[in-house]
C-alpha cells in the first residue's frame, strides 16, 4: 500500500480481491479510540425514570396531532367509491380491459402481479427469502451460541414429543393436515382463474406443515422436510422464477417471436408464465412460513 | 371539500394507525410493541383497499364474461397490498428474531430493564 492510489482505485482492487483490507490496522485503532471517547450522552437511570411523564405526555401528545393532521388530510381526499376518482385511471382501464389479451388470466390481479409487474413479485420474494435467512443467522442453533441449559431443555422437549400422549392433537392433525395442504394446492393451482395465488396459498400449505409439526414433533418433520430440502425448495424456487420471467423478457423485448402459449382464458393450463410462477411463489411461502415456525420454536428446521 | 362522512374508511384508517403508534411508543414490553406495529400495517391496509373500491363494482375477476372497465373495481391497491403484507411478515418475523435473542441474554422483554441491564453490563 505504499503508493497512492484514489478511493475508486482502492475499491476496485478491493472487489477484485487483490487488496483484502483498506487500512485496516488504522481503522480498527480509529474504532477503539471512538469507543474511548464516549461520545454518547449518558443520562443517569433516575434521570430517565424522573421523565417518564414527559415521555408518555409527548407520545400521547404526538399521536393525537398526527391523527388530527390525517384526519383533516383525509377530509379533503377524493369521495370514497366515486367512479370518478383520480386513482382510477387509464393504467386499470388497461389492466382490466386487455388484461385477459394479453396475459391470459382471468384473475386480473394475478395478470398483474406476474406478468405486468412481475419484477415486483420477484422482489417481494427475495424480500421473504431474505428475511428467512436473517432469522436463521439468529437463531439457528451451532456451538457457539447453545448453552447447555438450552440442551437440556430441548432434549426435554423431544422427550416429551416422543412419549407424551396428546390424542386429540394428533388424530386431529393426521386428519387436517393432508386436507389443508391439499387446498392450499387448489389455491396455488388456480391462481390465474380464482381468487388466491402463490402467496395465500403458501401460506395455507405453511399452516399445513406447522400444524403437522407441532402435533408429531420435529423429529418426524425431519423426516421428509430438513434444512436441505428447505434451502433446495427457496433457492430453486427463485431461481425458476428469474430464469421464466427473464425468457419472456428476453423474448419479448427482442421479438424472437418464441412466445409461450396463452392458451384459452379459464382452462387450467393457460395463462403463459404465470401458472408456473405462482408453484414457485407458493413453494417459498411454504417454506418460508414453515421455517419461521421452526425457527422460533426450536432454533432448526 | 368535506369528505370527513363519505371517508369514513380512511377516517377509521388513520385512527388505527395512530393507535398503533401510540402502542409503539408507550408500551414497554417489546413483543407488544410489534404488535403496535402490525396495527400499523393493517391501518396501511385499509386504506389502501378503501383507496381502490368504487361503489357497486365487482371483484377484478372475470364474472360472466364481461371486459368492460367500468364494470370492476380497481385491481392495482390489490397488488401493492400484497406487497405490504410480505414486508410487514419479514419485518415482524427479523424483529421478533431480535428480541428472542435479546430475552435469551438478558432474560427479561421489559425495555427499561434491557437498558439498565446493558448498561450494567458496560460497567458505568
Amino acid at each position: 500500500m505504499g503508493e497512492k492510489k484514489s478511493v475508486w482505485e482502492h475499491l476496485k482492487a478491493w472487489v477484485d480481491g487483490e487488496e483484502v483490507i483498506l487500512d485496516a490496522d488504522k481503522y480498527i485503532v480509529n474504532r477503539s479510540k471512538r469507543e474511548k471517547k464516549n461520545w454518547r450522552r449518558n443520562f443517569s437511570m433516575e434521570y430517565i425514570r424522573g421523565n417518564v411523564k414527559l415521555y408518555r405526555f409527548l407520545s400521547i401528545a404526538i399521536s393525537v396531532l398526527f391523527i388530527g393532521i390525517m384526519l383533516s388530510v383525509v377530509n379533503d381526499l377524493p369521495e370514497f367509491g366515486n367512479p370518478a376518482n383520480p386513482a382510477d385511471n387509464e393504467v386499470m382501464e388497461r389492466y382490466l380491459e386487455s388484461g385477459i389479451e394479453e396475459t391470459g388470466a382471468t384473475n386480473f390481479v394475478a395478470g398483474m402481479i406476474l406478468d405486468y409487474r412481475a419484477f415486483d413479485t420477484f422482489g417481494e420474494a427475495n424480500v421473504l427469502f431474505l428475511a428467512v435467512m436473517c432469522v436463521v443467522l439468529l437463531l439457528k442453533k451451532d456451538q457457539k451460541n447453545y448453552s447447555a441449559k438450552e440442551e437440556q431443555e430441548n432434549r426435554e422437549d423431544d422427550f416429551f414429543d416422543e412419549n407424551e400422549k396428546r390424542p386429540i392433537l394428533q388424530i386431529g392433525g393426521k386428519l387436517l393436515a393432508p386436507l389443508i395442504i391439499l387446498y392450499g394446492i387448489y389455491v396455488i393451482l388456480n391462481g390465474h382463474l380464482s381468487p388466491g395465488g402463490g402467496f395465500s396459498g403458501g401460506t395455507i400449505i405453511g399452516a399445513g406443515l406447522i400444524l403437522y409439526a407441532s402435533a408429531y414433533g420435529q423429529k418426524k418433520m425431519q423426516t421428509f422436510f430438513t434444512f436441505r430440502t428447505f434451502t433446495l425448495i427457496c433457492v430453486g424456487g427463485l431461481l425458476t422464477y428469474c430464469a421464466c420471467k427473464s425468457y419472456s423478457f428476453f423474448t419479448g423485448a427482442n421479438h424472437v417471436g418464441f412466445e409461450i402459449p396463452k392458451g384459452i382464458p379459464g382452462h387450467i393450463l393457460s395463462a403463459g408464465f404465470i401458472l408456473p410462477l405462482n408453484i414457485c411463489v407458493g413453494l417459498i411461502v411454504a417454506c418460508t412460513m414453515y421455517g419461521f415456525y421452526a425457527l422460533f420454536t426450536k432454533g432448526d428446521i | 371539500m368535506n369528505h370527513l362522512g363519505t371517508n369514513f374508511y380512511e377516517a377509521v384508517s388513520v385512527i388505527l394507525f395512530g393507535i398503533g403508534f401510540m402502542n409503539l411508543l408507550l408500551q414497554n414490553n417489546l413483543i407488544k410493541k410489534f404488535i403496535g406495529l402490525n396495527i400499523m400495517d393493517t391501518a396501511v391496509y385499509l386504506f389502501l383497499a378503501a383507496k381502490g373500491y368504487i361503489w357497486g363494482r365487482m371483484a377484478p375477476i372475470l364474472t360472466d364474461g364481461i371486459v368492460d372497465a367500468s364494470y370492476y373495481i380497481n385491481p392495482i391497491p390489490a397488488g401493492l397490498v400484497l406487497t405490504g403484507i410480505v414486508v410487514s411478515v419479514s419485518v415482524t418475523a427479523f424483529s421478533l428474531a431480535l428480541v428472542q435473542r435479546l430475552y435469551k441474554h438478558y432474560g427479561t422483554l421489559n425495555m427499561d430493564e434491557i437498558m439498565k441491564l446493558s448498561r450494567e453490563e458496560e460497567g458505568e
